[in-house]
């Protein structure tokens, strides 16, 4: 199968992996700009998103998604190591072009997984979790409800050292998307002389607009709770 | 005016791709700054001989910058920092400072075993070009040049794909030892022209293969290849290549 036997089909997954998270990205972005206007709004999301089969099925897809964009970055990362060489050079230098986001995606990608686990027990597991197997009790005794999203964003938010993790990994997905949307395109052929800066642009608004709206969302939480 | 300028050069010397290599340092005095780089080490080398010692080994053959031979990584980039466009044998020791230490590297890759020094095996590359870097003609009387137009703008494209001189920069720049800058080139200059079409799909599948195969890694977009590139080559070759084996491989 040449998905997984070609350097090019290898490449191909991770830019349609990829993309579709960052299109997840988009959504989840969506959903949390509801939270800066309506505390009931954003609950009725979260309700939506439980225990519910489709967001389920959603978020195994989800999950088959990273697991499938991790894996293939670890073995192309293994097989990049092996290609050049026991010998390392003694002086290097990166080339003004080179940015560095595109030559630490590894690096940055492990502290983007990291930060998910950190998310995934803030919120998934006190909430999807905790409908599916505590009958919808959270694992936290300071929010009652496990569709209470906007409580728990308050309650995570209340907490200056989750902020700062926040915000780091939001810093960390920027670097990774800043390099990962253009590359997404270049690896599935739809780039040239031209579509190079088209695609280029339009990746860093993207990553820098979606960045905003969580750092942006995390920020109000952390200043003013869910009171304003 | 020229003027004449004292360095040290750390040299990489290794017997063989099984050797653990080491550098060795020479402090060489009153070189005139107009001498080409690969003049220097030859005056390096004459002072080896002269005191019994075994030269120092690197490949070079046109010097004029258009056979792709001279291969070195100087002060951490490949072909040392000539103007953009230029090869190992086109940089000249005008670049460099009195009293600096220049570091002299063979390209480091597993695709590309040492022979000897900074003497490389590129013949990878040879293998990547026999699998699918051609065209099949018929032999016969030529035809008309004219009977099959083509673009201005793609005749331009497909030549300065072609200027590729398969030295390796792109190779030895890149942190995960692709090819892929060399092989969009070679499949880029025949992809432009309406004699390469018929081949397109077979060629380049077999040229990614036989890449895979040698040992280079998987590109990552760093673009660290065009910018050592000493023919300019662009890695919208690269994206050319992508497409060309994604609809190869769609199609079958």
């Amino acid at each position: 199968m040449w998905l997984c036997n070609s350097s090019v089909g290898r490449k191909v997954v991770m830019s349609v992996t990829g993309v579709a998270l960052i299109l997840f990205l988009t959504f989840h972005a969506c959903m949390n700009l509801v939270a800066l206007f309506s505390k009931d709004g954003y609950n009725l999301v979260c309700e939506m998103l439980g225990a519910n089969w489709y967001a389920v099925a959603a978020t195994l897809a989800l999950a088959a998604l990273v697991v499938i964009h991790f894996i293939y970055a670890v073995i192309l990362t293994l097989q990049n190591r092996k290609a050049r060489g026991n010998n390392r050079y003694a002086v290097t230098s990166r080339p003004e072009k080179v940015e560095w986001a595109s030559q630490n995606m590894f690096v940055l990608g492990v502290i983007v997984v990291l930060g998910l686990l950190l998310h995934l027990y803030n919120f998934w597991y006190n909430m999807m979790f905790a409908e599916l197997f505590n009958a919808g009790m959270p694992y936290i005794n300071e929010v009652e409800d496990a569709a209470d999203g906007y409580g728990m964003i308050a309650y995570t938010f209340s907490q200056p050292v989750f902020t700062a993790l926040y915000i780091v990994w939001f810093v960390a997905i920027w670097f990774h998307l800043t390099h990962g949307f253009w590359s997404a395109f270049q690896t599935l052929g739809w780039n040239g002389k031209i579509w190079f800066n088209r695609w280029k642009t339009i990746g860093n608004v993207y990553a820098t607009v979606l960045m905003l709206i969580f750092v942006v969302v995390a920020l109000k939480f952390a200043f003013c709770g869910g009171a304003c | 005016m020229a003027k004449n300028i004292s360095f040290t050069i750390k040299y990489w010397k290794q017997n063989g791709p099984k050797d653990a290599g080491h550098f060795e340092e020479r402090h060489m005095k009153d070189i005139p700054d107009d001498t080409s780089f690969l003049e220097m080490l030859d005056i390096l080398n004459e002072e080896l001989i002269e005191e019994g010692k075994e030269p120092f080994v690197f490949d070079h053959d046109c010097r004029e910058g258009i056979c792709g031979m001279c291969s070195l990584y100087i002060n951490g980039t490949p072909h040392g920092k000539t103007e953009r466009g230029a090869t190992t044998c086109q940089l000249y020791m005008r670049r460099f400072e009195d009293g600096c230490t220049i570091t002299v590297e063979p390209w480091r890759s597993a695709a590309f075993p040492v022979i000897k020094d900074c003497m490389v095996d590129r013949s990878a590359f040879d293998k990547i070009q026999a699998a699918g870097g051609y065209i099949s003609v018929r032999t016969g009387a030529p035809q008309d040049a004219n009977a099959i137009l083509i673009p201005k703008e793609n005749a331009d494209e497909a030549m300065d794909c072609a200027t590729c001189i398969g030295c390796g920069a792109c190779v030895a720049a890149c942190k995960n030892g692709s090819a892929m800058l060399f092989v969009s080139s070679k499949v880029s200059q025949y992809a432009l022209l309406p004699q390469g079409r018929p081949e397109a799909a077979r060629r380049a599948k077999a040229m990614v293969a036989k890449m895979d195969e040698l040992g280079f890694g998987n590109c990552t977009n760093t673009r660290a290849c065009e910018a050592v590139c000493p023919k300019n080559e662009s890695i919208s070759n690269i994206a050319r290549l992508n497409r060309e084996f994604i609809k190869a491989k769609l199609a079958d």
